[in-house]
């Protein structure tokens, strides 16, 4: 166990460090710098100053040298834009709001789903199975966009019962954690009830009927751990998937949280900031996908954690 | 002898999109104390749906008990509620399923899955299970029993998970123990090994057992009886010997000539030839007619009423008639 995790811990050092390098070298190969987009006003000379005080006029190999090091020590520096500001700063204030609203997305979304998964299968081509087929039929088809503006209009504007934007109280947090929860949640109830289905026929759930057991311990002890295997493979993509979502989620609801640095620095070419925000979110996935891996060992005492390769 | 089961005409019919299957259709069935009883047949002759009746494992919505009764005890556990049945099985009455590799669930220890039968349906203390499950492993013929507990089934055999399947099973002292074809997922060896713990296990518990097999060898080894099924009925039943030494139904004498032997001059097996019948629409007369080397027209129209033949041996069959000509078989 203790060699697993430390290959493994290698292995993300690894991955984060080809995506800092890809990174660079993508922010770099776009034409321009951080200057230009800037008000035509600043002097050429002016310019040439800040290039300076960033290191911009240093070659690429030295840049990469510093950008390295700024990854080692944590610290990016200040944002090029808001200059009162280091990127750590930004990142400290951005995340636990991103984290709270994604941390709550997929809480809801594993409950909810995996219940209604649950429910359906057990009462296959009934109306339960149905509605809530139905529904997450629609929730995977409804972008999340969409779902949040029509929240916004029914809840907020037309009845008045929720506010419609900023994040300040827990009844800011509904509308936004709906429109980003629906989607996994159907995924998630879908998936539930499709291996719900399938491990229902398996011979030991026969074997526990046949023991005389409750259909209730029937269903969580010997079903839902099996069954549960697929939802957890998803997770991973679903981290992402939601973690994205935030970006558009948050801009929708104006709500302080990462995704607003991410896109605005990009737009911005506030190379600290993109490349903090980066690494932050690859960071924060690979170690999400680390954390899918250990409970899968959990559940299924067949996958041993040391036995297996690398990736 | 005390009978402890006894079925009465049952019917057991199966509603699917192409139709209703008439899967069992009226067996008749007593089993003693203590004694083995062997249900023989081809696939799809009603053999494990009749075993699976008695414990109500049924698949429902689609399978149901439309007639007869399955007296337990003097108990019919048809009219017996959900409830009632949850207190029944694996105390009263337990079953062993038939490939052990899929029978034990692989996300919980071996130990779990043996105590938790116990641990429902009695207030036994965790450490009195642990003991019992020991004991049971040991039973079994499992060595290091106590590192075994906490282990979990892929890390055994086949052979080995269909000896704590057994376990499993009898850790509650059931009266009767139903196996369906218990030994046809193990290879031959094993299958020996596993025949003869039936046996020591009857011989020290005293338990029932019935015995659905497709194998004519484990028949011969263990059962005290045999009941021959085809067609979802009950075509002769008899005491052990009478069906090796003195099969009167011509489907019984063909599934003994289909058994390769050792000492056979020829080297050409007996197959019966043709398909068991489309229990969709299941005939009219004996259901093997179609099969049958002498078939006569009656048996197309009429089934035959049992004869009794001796106390133990009744067949179904219209040469037993007596107005059928005899002739040798």
């Amino acid at each position: 166990m203790a060699i697993y995790l430390i290959r493994r811990f290698v292995i993300m050092i690894a991955t984060i460090f080809v995506i800092a390098t890809l990174t660079f070298i993508l922010m770099h190969s776009i034409p321009g710098n951080p200057f230009t987009t800037q008000d035509r006003s600043t002097s050429e000379a002016v310019q040439e100053n800040l290039k300076a005080h960033y290191h911009l006029d240093e070659p690429m190999i030295v840049q990469y040298g510093i950008w390295l090091k700024s990854l080692a020590t944590f610290d990016f520096g200040p944002s090029i834009k808001q200059p009162t500001e280091t990127v750590n700063d930004l990142l400290g204030r951005g995340f636990p709001i991103s984290a709270e609203l994604g941390m709550w997305t997929i809480t809801i979304a594993l409950i909810s789903g995996i219940t209604l998964g649950v429910l359906a299968a057990l009462k296959h081509n009934g109306i339960i199975d149905y509605i809530a087929m139905t529904l997450a039929v629609l929730g995977i088809s409804i972008p999340n966009f969409i779902l949040a503006t029509l929240l916004i209009q029914q809840l907020a504007v037309n009845l008045q019962l929720l506010p419609a934007a900023t994040w300040s109280s827990p009844m800011h947090m509904i509308m936004p954690i709906i429109a980003l929860a629906t989607g996994p949640t159907a995924i998630i109830a879908r998936l539930t009830r499709s291996s719900m289905l399938e491990v229902l026929t398996q011979d030991y759930i026969k074997t526990a009927r046949a023991k005389g057991l409750s259909p209730a311990k029937i269903v969580i002890k010997h079903a839902l751990r099996n069954a549960l295997m697929p939802v957890v493979t998803i997770l991973g993509t679903l981290v992402a998937a939601i973690l994205t979502g935030t970006f558009v989620i948050e801009r929708i609801f104006a709500i302080p949280g990462m995704g607003k640095y991410f896109v605005e620095s990009i737009n911005n070419r506030d190379y600290p900031v993109i490349m903090g925000t980066t690494v932050f979110y690859s960071a924060f996935l690979i170690f999400m996908l680390f954390l899918v891996d250990i409970v899968y060992s959990i559940l299924d005492p067949r996958i041993k954690l040391h036995k297996k390769g690398g990736s | 002898m005390e009978k402890i089961l006894e079925i009465d005409d049952l019917h057991v019919h199966f509603s699917t999109y192409g139709g209703t299957v008439q899967a069992v259709r009226g067996v008749n069935l007593y089993l003693n104390k203590g004694e083995t009883l062997a249900i023989v047949g081809e696939s799809g002759s009603g053999k494990s749906v009749t075993s699976n009746s008695i414990m109500q494992l049924i698949p429902s919505p689609s399978g149901k008990i439309v007639r007869g009764s399955i007296r337990f005890k003097g108990k019919d556990l048809v009219q017996t509620s959900k409830k009632e049945m949850r207190a029944i099985r694996g105390v009263d009455i337990s079953m062993i399923f038939q490939d052990p590799m899929t029978a034990l669930n692989p996300t919980l220890t071996v130990g779990d899955q043996l105590t938790e039968g116990l641990k429902q349906h009695s207030s036994v203390s965790i450490g009195k299970a642990k003991e019992k499950a020991i004991e049971m492993l040991r039973l079994v013929g499992i060595t290091n029993p106590e590192s075994r507990l906490k282990q979990y089934p892929h890390q055994f055999s086949g052979g080995m998970r269909q000896r704590i399947v057994i376990a499993m099973a009898l850790i509650c002292e059931p009266d009767l123990l139903i196996a369906d074809e218990p030994t046809t997922a193990l290879d031959v060896t094993i299958q020996a090994q596993i025949m003869e713990l039936f046996k020591e296990i009857q011989e020290k518990t005293g338990v029932s057992i019935i015995l659905v097999t497709h194998d004519l060898g484990v028949v011969a080894r263990v059962a005290d009886r045999v009941a021959v099924m085809y067609g979802g009925k009950i075509i002769e039943t008899g005491d052990k010997d009478d069906i090796f030494y003195r099969p009167q139904h011509p489907y019984t004498i063909g599934l003994l000539q289909s058994v390769p032997r050792l000492d056979m001059k020829e080297d050409i097996l007996q197959p019966i030839e043709g398909t068991p019948p489309d229990l969709f629409a299941p005939p009219q007369g004996c259901p093997f007619t179609a099969r049958c080397a002498h078939a006569m027209q009656v048996c197309a129209n009429i089934h035959p009423a049992t004869s009794y033949l001796s106390d133990s041996h009744q067949v179904e069959c219209w040469l037993q008639d007596a107005r059928a000509k005899r002739q040798p078989v």
